[in-house]
């Protein structure tokens, strides 16, 4: 059990570490890259081929922003990790994209599947905004029910307030 | 199945014609008089309260002694099947907190013959307010034959009488109606033992947990899935015949309401919208079903005509609109909105205008819910890292919490007015474990929390109305 955990913290932390990497700053990201770098590099090994699926392209980039609490408004650092995104799919027009939005367990039911998808619609239309064909995004919300991180804490509950970008 | 006996019908009577008696009344009256004493101390008690505690209300009544014996065949001895229906209303009866079934083992001798009158010497020793007696056996045609007669031990009346005969499988549901006679004799409300309960049942861990619809009578028992968890489901709500279930599933990635219809357990999409179906619920009348629409970030109520699936559009607002619930007489509607900032609790009328604010305290309100009965609002409350259930009236005074916890949601009435059902779930472990959801019931007075045992871990449930 205690092996699984670490190997789900360690992708968390490399998915985290990998947003704030265009903006140390980020408001979005926490502190907790402090951990990062190992798992990032084991991260990376666990690939074996040396050649990055779209996937693993777009996961590198950073799929995923975070949200504050009760809230879908962007921040500085999600719209740098968007600006990444928008780019990512200029250069791979066949792409496809699901975005899903998600809320930490923090809130009612049904309001979190409504506020899940104004994360989503947010996410979609900022894309949208940098020259994203529309027709290429499908958003949806899950509400609170798929969570990143497990667990009942702020830290949790940071990573799970999440729009994340999923190639169809 | 035929059951002859209804707590919502008139009881088919053997021997006397029974009414209500001068001192059940009377009776009714005193119960009453303690809850009103109760519910005016707490609010004097939350008058005087700072604001800033939150006080939860604790009821606390005395409940009647009532002994229930086992039911004879007609050679005066119990029966298997009597001792079975003796043991569903004793539960029942226990259940509800307002009844204290007397241990069997304090008996005297039960009478052989119970349509006679009872010696009463012989049960107000051991305190019996109430009696219950009654005979249970199968017939040439193998189905049971039921009757029962409730006596007032004091007064020595009485009470209530009835018979009926039905199938083996109806032997749960006619012991649950007998308990609601007991319950609507001695309180004066409506029984809600034979109702049932629609839920999500949940496996798995909590990153990807399976939810399955599932439905069982009020107790526990006759447990069915609904659902086989190939694809997610959320927020079941009955329609007022009991025999369709509304509710959000996510078939196909693309989550919409269904409406499902429980004797073929077949589900059926409800319209076909741009953006998202959810937090559906029937009207009273039955014929409409109000849900959100979620598209482009902007959440606003819609009612549906069930009969030709037109919608009609009832809030505009650039902000999230969601979890409607219509007044008794399908007149209004409470819903939550964010349009002030937080979630808070509106009330419209039923085409969409007149909208007002009823929730003032502090904190963020969701999921309210209409009380049958009409007079009140229950909803959940979140303040300070804290969940909370409660009620308060429909102008949004006189709000009391009856439940509290880490995680406490999704008040649900039970068809009397009387009891509130929610789920309630625990924090989850970084380790993945914990994270168990559970439902619970309460009376609206603040009393007799009690856990609903499910096969697995349960949220989302929905009280039926009456059955008919």
């Amino acid at each position: 059990m205690f092996l699984r955990l670490t190997t789900l913290l360690a992708g968390i932390f490399l998915l985290a570490a990998c947003e704030t990497a265009p903006n140390a700053t980020g408001d979005a990201a926490g502190t907790s890259a402090s951990g990062s770098t190992t798992a990032s590099s084991s991260g990376s090994d666990a690939a074996g081929t040396g050649e990055m699926t779209i996937n693993e392209e777009l996961i590198s980039i950073g799929d995923r922003v975070l949200f504050g609490f009760d809230s879908y408004e962007l921040s500085a650092s999600a719209k740098s990790v968007l600006d990444d995104q928008a780019t990512f799919l200029a250069s791979n027009p066949s792409v496809r994209i699901t975005i899903e939005g998600h809320c930490d367990e923090r809130g009612t039911r049904e309001y979190n599947l409504a506020l899940g998808e104004s994360r989503a619609s947010a996410t979609r239309d900022y894309l949208v905004a940098q020259g994203v064909n529309p027709a290429r995004i499908k958003t949806i919300s899950y509400g609170k029910e798929r969570p990143a991180v497990i667990g009942s804490n702020e830290d949790a509950w940071r990573y799970n307030r999440r729009a994340v970008s999923v190639i169809n | 199945m035929s059951i002859y006996i209804s707590s919502h019908t008139n009881i088919d009577i053997k021997g006397t014609q029974m009414t209500a008696t001068p001192m059940i009344s009377i009776w009714t009256h005193r119960l009453y008089i303690a809850l009103a004493i109760l519910l005016l101390s707490v609010s004097s008690a939350f008058a005087q309260a700072d604001t800033e505690i939150i006080t939860i209300t604790e009821g606390n009544v005395e409940p009647t002694p009532i002994a229930i014996t086992n039911f004879i065949g007609p050679d005066g001895l119990p029966t298997d099947i009597g001792r079975d229906i003796a043991a569903i209303i004793s539960n029942d009866l226990e259940g509800s907190g307002l009844f204290r079934p007397l241990s069997q083992a304090a008996f005297f001798d039960p009478p052989s013959d119970v349509t006679e009158t009872p010696d009463f010497a012989d049960w107000r020793p051991i305190g019996a307010s109430a009696l219950l007696v009654g005979r249970a056996f199968y017939n040439a045609d193998n189905m049971i034959e039921v009757e029962f007669y409730l006596w007032d031990v004091l007064r020595a009346e009485l009470i209530a009488a009835g018979a009926g005969s039905v199938a083996d499988k109806g032997k749960r549901r006619i012991s649950h109606q007998i308990a609601d006679v007991v319950y609507k004799k001695w309180t004066g409300d409506d029984g809600y033992f034979d109702t049932r309960i629609v839920y999500v049942a949940e496996s798995g861990p909590a990153e990807k947990r399976i939810k399955r619809l599932a439905i069982m009578d009020q107790d526990g028992h006759n447990h069915i899935y609904l659902t086989d968890g190939s694809s997610l489901v959320l927020t079941p709500r009955f329609s007022q015949t009991v025999q369709e279930i509304a509710y959000l599933n996510y078939y196909n990635d693309d989550p919409n309401v269904y409406l499902l219809d429980i004797q073929s357990a077949n589900s059926e999409l409800l319209g076909s919208f741009p953006g998202m179906s959810f937090a559906p619920r029937f009207s009273y009348e039955g014929k409409t079903l109000i849900m959100s629409l979620a598209r482009s970030g902007v959440t606003n109520i819609f009612a549906m005509d069930l009969a030709t699936r037109q919608t009609t559009q009832l809030t505009n607002t650039p902000f999230i609109d969601t979890s409607p619930s219509y007044s008794p007489d399908d007149s209004q509607i409470v819903f939550n909105s964010d349009r002030s900032g937080g979630q808070q609790l509106y009330v419209m009328d039923k085409n969409g205008g007149n909208v007002r604010r009823i929730s003032r305290g502090k904190g963020r309100y969701a999921t309210p819910v209409w009380s049958p009965r009409g007079d009140i609002i229950a909803f959940t409350k979140m303040y300070r890292g804290q969940f909370y259930i409660g009620v308060m009236n429909v102008d949004g005074t006189g709000e009391r919490l009856l439940a509290k916890g880490f995680l406490v949601e999704a008040p649900t009435w039970a068809p009397n007015g009387r009891v509130l059902m929610y789920f309630k779930q625990n924090p989850t472990n970084t380790d993945g474990s914990g994270g168990e959801s559970y439902l619970y019931r309460i009376d609206i007075t603040g009393f007799n929390e009690r856990r609903i045992i499910t096969p697995e871990g349960a949220s989302d449930p929905a009280w039926s109305p009456f059955l008919p």
